[in-house]
C-alpha cells in the first residue's frame, strides 16, 4: 500500500480493481505518460512490468507503486504529473 | 472461524497537549474493557485492569529511503507478541488496542505498520487517528513544529484539550486553523480527560462533499483544497496519476481522502495517509442524491488548479482509445 515499498505487500491498492481488462488500459495509459520521458513500457505475463528506456536500460516492476522510482531512474529526471509539459500532451492526445 | 480483526486507534499528539489524560481518563471509563495500550512511555497510565505494554521506539529504514515508508519494528513485534498470546491464553482477551505515541513521533510509518506488515494487517486493522492540540499552545506549535501539524492533518477525530483554562480566543483562533488544516476531521472539545469513548472510537465517516474549506493564507502553509468531479473517473486512470503525484510530491501532500464515481452503484471510498494508502472501500450506495466525485487533499506547495487540471488530463487520456 505505499507506492514506493509495494513491491513488499501482494497486493497494490491501485491494482486490486478491474482485472486483466484493467491492466491493459493501465499499460496504455502508462505509455502514454511514460512515452513523454522517452520511456517505455511492456506487460510480461499479466504478473510484472518492464520499463525501458531509449538507451538499452531497462528495469522490471512489480506494479505501478514500485514503477515510478525505477522510470526516474531511468528518465534520469524527476516524472512529475503537475508538470505542465505532461499535462499539454495528455490533454493533446485526449482532444485526438 | 476467523475472527474479526482488532480495532487499532492510534493516539497521537504534540508534547504537552494532553495525550496520556486523555488515555487514562478513558480507560477509566466502563466502556473501554478489554483494551490493550502500547505506549512508549508507561508514566502515568498504571490502570491495572488493563494491558499495557510499553515498546521502545524502534524503526527499521527500507531500501527506498521513503521517509514515511518506515517500517515500525517495535510495533510490529508488540502487536505479533499479543496476538500470539492472546491466542495461547498467556493473555486476557481484548478487543480493542490504543497506541499512544511520543509527541514528537511521525504517524505515517505506524500506519504504514499497520496497513504492510503482513501478519499485523491480518489481524488488526486501523480504527483511526486521534489527535490531541492544546488550546494554549496550539497555534504556535502548528505553524513553528512541522510534526504537529503533521499529526493535525492525518487525525480521524480532533481532540481540543485545555479548553478550560486558555482564552476564548485561543480557543477559537486554534480551532480555525485546525479547520483550515484538517476539514475532515471532527473536532471536539475536552477537558481533563472527560469524553465518552464513542465520540473518540468507531463511528461514522464525515462526508467529505460536506466539508466548507477556507482559502490558505499561503500556498506553503498546509492547507486542504477539493476536487469537485462531475464526470465519472476512471479507476485505473486514478491509481496511475495518484501514485505518480505521491511518487513525486507524496512528502508534501499529507492526506487524500474522497468518495469517487467510478461508475458504479455507489462510490468508491479512498484513503491515503502521504504514500500510505488504504485499499479503497466499495460503498453500497451514495449518502444523497449527489453523485459527484469529490476529494479533499491535504497539502502543502501544491495548488488546486494544477492538481485539478493533471487528474483531468490523465482521466480523459485514458479514456480516449487509440
Amino acid at each position: 500500500m505505499c507506492v514506493l515499498c509495494g513491491a513488499l505487500l501482494s497486493d497494490h491498492w491501485a491494482e486490486t480493481e478491474g482485472g486483466r481488462r484493467a491492466r491493459a488500459d493501465r499499460v496504455r495509459l502508462l505509455n502514454r505518460v511514460l512515452g513523454h520521458y522517452g520511456l517505455s513500457l511492456d506487460d510480461w505475463a499479466g504478473s510484472v512490468y518492464t520499463v525501458r528506456n531509449g538507451k538499452g536500460g531497462s528495469a522490471v516492476v512489480q506494479d505501478v507503486g514500485t514503477l515510478w522510482q525505477a522510470a526516474e531512474g531511468l528518465a534520469g529526471r524527476p516524472l512529475d504529473p503537475l508538470d505542465p509539459g505532461l499535462m499539454d500532451t495528455l490533454e493533446a492526445h485526449a482532444e485526438g | 472461524m476467523q475472527r474479526d480483526k482488532h480495532p487499532v486507534t492510534l493516539l497521537t499528539g504534540f508534547l504537552g497537549s494532553g495525550k496520556t489524560t486523555l488515555l487514562a481518563e478513558l480507560l477509566a471509563h466502563p466502556g473501554m474493557g478489554e483494551t490493550a495500550v502500547i505506549v512508549n512511555e508507561l508514566g502515568e497510565i498504571g490502570i491495572d485492569h488493563h494491558l499495557v505494554r510499553q515498546v521502545d521506539e524502534r524503526t527499521i529504514v527500507l531500501d527506498s529511503g521513503c521517509v514515511c515508508c518506515v517500517m515500525r519494528g517495535d510495533l510490529a513485534d508488540e502487536l505479533r507478541d499479543l496476538f500470539s498470546r492472546r491466542i495461547r491464553y498467556e493473555i486476557p482477551d481484548f478487543r480493542r488496542v490504543v497506541i499512544e505515541t511520543t509527541g514528537i513521533a511521525d504517524p505515517a510509518p505506524i500506519l504504514f505498520t499497520l496497513l504492510s506488515e503482513p501478519v499485523v494487517k491480518h489481524h488488526f486493522e486501523l480504527d483511526g487517528v486521534v489527535t490531541t492540540v492544546d488550546a494554549l499552545n496550539g497555534v504556535d506549535q502548528l505553524l513553528r513544529q512541522p510534526e504537529s501539524a503533521k499529526q493535525a492533518a492525518v487525525a480521524d477525530r480532533l481532540v481540543v484539550t485545555k479548553t478550560d483554562i486558555a482564552d476564548s480566543a485561543s480557543v477559537t483562533a486554534l480551532e480555525s486553523r485546525l479547520a483550515q488544516i484538517n476539514p475532515t476531521a471532527p473536532m471536539f472539545r475536552v477537558v481533563q480527560g472527560k469524553v465518552e469513548p464513542e465520540t473518540l472510537f468507531g463511528g461514522s465517516e464525515r462526508d467529505v462533499r460536506d466539508l466548507e474549506l477556507s482559502p490558505p493564507g499561503h500556498i506553503d502553509d498546509v492547507h486542504a483544497f477539493s476536487l469537485i468531479l462531475d464526470e465519472e473517473i476512471d479507476w485505473t486512470a486514478f491509481g496511475v496519476w495518484l501514485t505518480m503525484l505521491l511518487q513525486a510530491r507524496g512528502e508534501h501532500i499529507l492526506r487524500v481522502k474522497g468518495l469517487l464515481n467510478v461508475g458504479e452503484e455507489g462510490p468508491l471510498l479512498l484513503n491515503g495517509v502521504q504514500h500510505v494508502v488504504h485499499p479503497p472501500v466499495h460503498l453500497e450506495k451514495w449518502p444523497d442524491e449527489d453523485q459527484r466525485s469529490r476529494i479533499v487533499i491535504i497539502a502543502r506547495g501544491a495548488g488546486r488548479d494544477e492538481v485539478e487540471r493533471s487528474l483531468a488530463a490523465f482521466n480523459r487520456a485514458a479514456k480516449a482509445r487509440g
